[in-house]
């Protein structure tokens, strides 16, 4: 009989090693077909009204001139008079037409009158958004461990700081949308989603119908990130407008849409000022922080950043804005309390004339039950940059060009959403494993193909995954890094459980019990002799014509959470110009056992790519004047391009100690530590710190001027 | 090089590229006199005839199959390949030459779909990543990127695809610093840029491979 625990290093045929993924060939041949494809017969095409107002009451909606346009098959008013709108961006009225050229026409010559309200768009700290109303401010936490001034008191090196980055967004190449077509009374929805089998019910709920009359299919999307569980205001008019003119109706976000209003991550910034003994211990720690996350709050960060300061005190307040509102963006609040804490501990490091390497070591003990981890990954990502040969203190580098290290760690839970899997053998010996999941891009297909097939003992192009449609088992939302846990998990019973029924099934052949029986290698045998053996085919023909089901669902025996990483920078900074340019970053990073080594790594480089974005370019722009946003586009909302990230190394940690914790998601850790790392990476190459993200040049110059910042 | 770099300049097609226009601005002026007719004169002999802005014939070639719609005059490229004809590989990112999602190749060019419009592409032919190879089958570049796992959500890969081929096919030996340049033109969100290069380099290497 086959056991639900992972098999062990030898045993494993495909766990752990390098396996493209499954769905690469669809994917670049073009042949994927994403919700932004679907074309439906007779589809009409939906585009939306959108607030010029940061704040405003709308007075009056007069549609009467839309309808009338070439092609209008549909209008609807999502705000009435009276209603309000809280951000620009904000959708008013959807229009729907036979073209999409039609729609926009339409949607232009709809009427809103509004009334414009006090507001206040811009990323101020707390005493200045206070000026334009109370309920702008809202202080969320205050936190004190140990004793504060004591432990300032005992302090021989006090260093104070200010840090900060601004808001950003999440920029899914494919925009927020979906189309919604009906059959009688019941609603098919292709929707981009991180959630195939909970946004169903958002759909029934909107509607008013049950939610077994809603179908959700998304086989593929184009990247989420933390922005896509809902069905969303425009999931929800698609669907309106589609009941209401009897067509499908495909809703995609225009691109200005989605940087206004589809997602985006909170600031952070604040005043720290942070303690040690002259020997580098860490004794104290106080913060003072403010972020916006929009209209709504949206958490707080997690200050002091993973090291647990004997003596702090911690306070956070949120700032109320007229921005689109935040939604959760890869490692929420992480990447914020990283750059927070790993600024302020690097410039104190400077201060006590210590190399922040050895610093960091020093006070591993803080870190709690991973400090080994780091200590190991610490050494690994030194060795992996030459961190010993090419560190230098602070203000080492005079020329135009100075070179500088930095470093910093994270860290992140995982664990595994809730998660069911059916597995199927049919008697002519293929086999399928399906789940109401969804595949972001971060290899989940591959991963359950992979789990299904070592399992059975089958090369994995002889299981069918089946993914991304909500008449599979229920599979949680696709956030916080709990997909790999819950569907690795699940597919691991559901696969070992319906083995196990086969092998009953065919021990009477085979002449021992079941218990004696294994899959491998494409055969059921007796354990360890394949000379006494069944084909896979030949003993799912014994099965006579009915296929075997089992079900598995998610399993905490075989998965974990705590991921640690490590990462390190090398920038080289032009002070004449500002430009800072990165040179290489180093990820080295845990996540217990690894199922798939290739897609593991490629979440890696993927989040340290996306840390660069952040690190140096990266910034929602908000006008104070209008209160609109002035670069919701992308050649003013900056990424970087493939000439822009350096060389990447990754390094994962994995083999005796890390593999027999389990399974730990991965999406969120590598993309914390970039800020931080690149931040300190340019300290230590300029001798004084450029205190807000992005390091783009202004801001560079501005601190090499003297103009704000720590030193 | 330079080419390569701005694929959203037009190619030089129906009269209609913004390369066409300043041309005939230079003959005009070189002419001294006569500017405005010498000017309108050539562009109303080259162009196609466009009324608008209700729709027009287009023919279009795209993957060696020919296509009759009727289309408005604004509709751009992008649009006509994923609205009119469900070529749907070229993907809609940024809508204004920016992101690179949306490359296809016109008459030997990368182009952003998106900043061309269908009746300009008239004439040439245009290649989409659906032309490269059969249903079934991989185009060695797709091959490269599959190997490399140089796609991750995948939205931004048809793109890469269509910018690499291009630009092999110009520069068939290029080094890892040199697809750095090249391909910079494209945007991909999550972070697969180390893959594509190592698929780029690869697939030329193949390419060479093949080609004996």
């Amino acid at each position: 009989m086959a056991e639900i625990k992972w098999p062990a290093a030898g045993e494993r045929q495909l766990i752990g090693k390098r396996i493209n993924r499954l769905d690469g060939p669809w994917k670049s041949s073009g042949r994927a077909r994403y919700t932004y494809d679907v074309n439906r017969p007779g589809m009409l095409y939906a585009k939306l009204v959108l607030s010029p107002y940061p704040h405003a009451r709308i007075r009056a909606v007069d549609t009467s001139e839309a309808e009338r346009m070439p092609g209008v098959r549909g209008v609807h008013v999502i705000l009435g008079p009276g209603q309000e709108v809280n951000w620009a961006g904000q959708e008013v009225v959807a229009v729907a037409a036979e073209t999409e050229e039609q729609a926009r026409d339409a949607a232009r010559r709809v009427r809103v009158d509004y009334e414009p309200l006090p507001f206040l768009a811009t990323d101020v700290p707390p005493e200045q958004a206070a000026r334009v109303g109370a309920d702008r401010v809202r202080r969320l936490s205050e936190r004190v461990e140990g004793d504060p001034d004591r432990g300032f008191a005992s302090a021989e090196v006090v260093h104070e700081g200010q840090y900060g980055l601004p808001v950003i967004n999440h920029c899914c190449l494919e925009a927020h949308g979906a189309v919604a077509e009906w059959e009688g009374d019941r609603l098919h929805v292709w929707i981009s989603t991180q959630n195939v089998s909970g946004v169903g019910g958002e759909f029934a709920e909107g509607l008013k119908i049950p939610a077994s009359n809603v179908h959700v299919e998304c086989p593929v999307m184009g990247g989420g990130f933390g922005s896509k569980f809902s069905a969303d205001t425009w999931g929800l008019v698609a669907a309106a407008l589609a009941r209401k003119t009897g067509r499908p109706v495909k809703l995609m976000l225009e691109r200005d849409h989605e940087l206004l209003a589809a997602g985006s991550r909170p600031s952070l910034h604040g005043r720290v000022r942070v303690g040690a003994r002259r020997d580098g211990t860490l004794v104290a720690w106080e913060s003072e922080t403010w972020g916006t996350a929009g209209p709504i709050t949206a958490g707080i960060p997690p200050l002091p950043y993973i090291f647990r300061v004997p003596n702090a005190r911690v306070r956070h307040t949120a700032v109320l804005t007229n921005q689109g509102p935040a939604r959760a963006w890869r490692a929420p609040n992480h990447p914020q309390a990283c750059l927070v804490t790993m600024a302020a501990l690097d410039d104190l490091a400077a201060r006590l004339n210590m190399d922040p390497l050895e610093f960091f070591l020093k006070n591993l003990a803080l870190t709690g039950e991973h400090a080994s981890v780091y200590r190991e990954e610490l050494l690994k990502a030194a060795e992996l940059i030459e961190w010993r040969k090419k560190w230098h203190p602070r203000g080492a580098e005079r020329g135009t060009l100075r070179r500088g290290l930095g470093l910093s760690i994270h860290t992140w839970g995982g664990l595994g959403h809730p998660s069911n899997c059916r597995c199927t053998i049919h008697p002519d010996g293929s086999v399928e494993v399906a789940l109401g999941s969804q595949d972001l891009g971060t290899g989940t297909r591959t991963v359950i193909g992979i789990v299904a097939a070592e399992t059975l003992g089958l090369p994995l192009e002889a299981v069918r995954v089946e993914i991304g449609d909500n008449r599979y088992p229920p599979d949680g939302a696709s956030g916080g890094s709990t997909t790999v846990g819950g569907v690795s998990s699940s597919t691991r019973v559901a696969t070992t459980r319906a083995l196990n029924q086969l092998l009953e099934r065919v021990a009477p052949a085979l002449g021992v019990p079941a218990s004696e029986l294994e899959a491998r290698g494409g055969r059921i045998q007796v354990r360890g002799n394949p000379a006494r053996s069944l084909s896979w085919k030949q003993a799912c023909a014994r099965l006579g014509a009915t296929p075997i089901v089992a079900d598995g669902q998610r399993d905490m025996s075989l998965i974990s959470s705590g991921a640690a990483g490590v990462q390190m920078a090398e920038v080289v900074v032009d002070t004449e110009t500002g430009v800072v340019r990165l040179e290489k970053l180093v990820a080295v990073q845990d996540c217990g056992l690894i199922i798939d080594l290739k897609t593991a790594e490629s979440q890696v480089y993927g989040g340290c790519i996306m840390g660069i974005c952040y690190a140096l370019y990266e910034e929602k722009v908000m006008d104070p004047v209008t209160g609109r946003c002035l670069n919701p586009n992308m050649e003013f909302y900056k990424l970087a391009g493939i000439g822009d990230i350096g060389t990447i190394v990754v390094h994962m940690m994995t083999g005796p100690g890390y593999d027999e914790r389990g399974v730990i998601g991965l999406g969120e850790p590598p993309v914390i530590s970039p800020g931080a790392a690149i931040s300190n990476a340019v300290a230590n190459a300029l001798g004084v710190r450029v205190p807000e993200l992005p390091l783009t040049p202004d801001r560079v110059l501005a601190a090499l001027a003297g103009k704000g910042g720590a030193v | 090089m330079a080419e390569e770099r701005k694929p959203s300049e037009p190619a030089e097609a129906g009269g209609l590229s913004r390369r066409e226009f300043l041309k005939g601005t230079g003959l005009a002026v070189s002419a001294g006199v006569l500017v405005g007719e010498g000017l309108l004169g050539v562009a109303a002999a080259e162009r196609p005839a466009v009324v608008g802005p209700g729709p027009v014939p287009v023919v279009l070639r795209v993957n060696g199959q020919v296509h009759r719609l009727e289309l408005e005059p604004r509709v751009t490229l992008l649009d006509a390949l994923r609205n009119h004809l469900n070529l749907t590989g070229a993907k809609k990112v940024c809508d204004r030459g920016t992101c690179g999602a949306c490359t296809v190749i016109v008459g030997g060019r990368p182009v952003y779909a998106c900043t061309m419009l269908a009746i300009a592409a008239q004439g040439e032919p245009i290649e989409t990543i659906e032309g490269l190879a059969p249903e079934g089958q991989l185009h060695p570049v797709s091959r490269a990127f599959v190997e490399n796992d140089a796609q991750q959500c995948g939205f931004c890969t048809p793109g890469f695809v269509m910018a690499a081929k291009a630009y092999l096919e110009r520069h068939p030996h290029p080094t890892e610093e040199e697809v750095r340049h090249a391909l910079n033109g494209n945007i991909c969100r999550c972070g697969t840029y180390m893959g594509v290069r190592r698929a780029v380099v690869e697939a030329a290497l193949q390419r060479k491979g093949g080609q004996g």
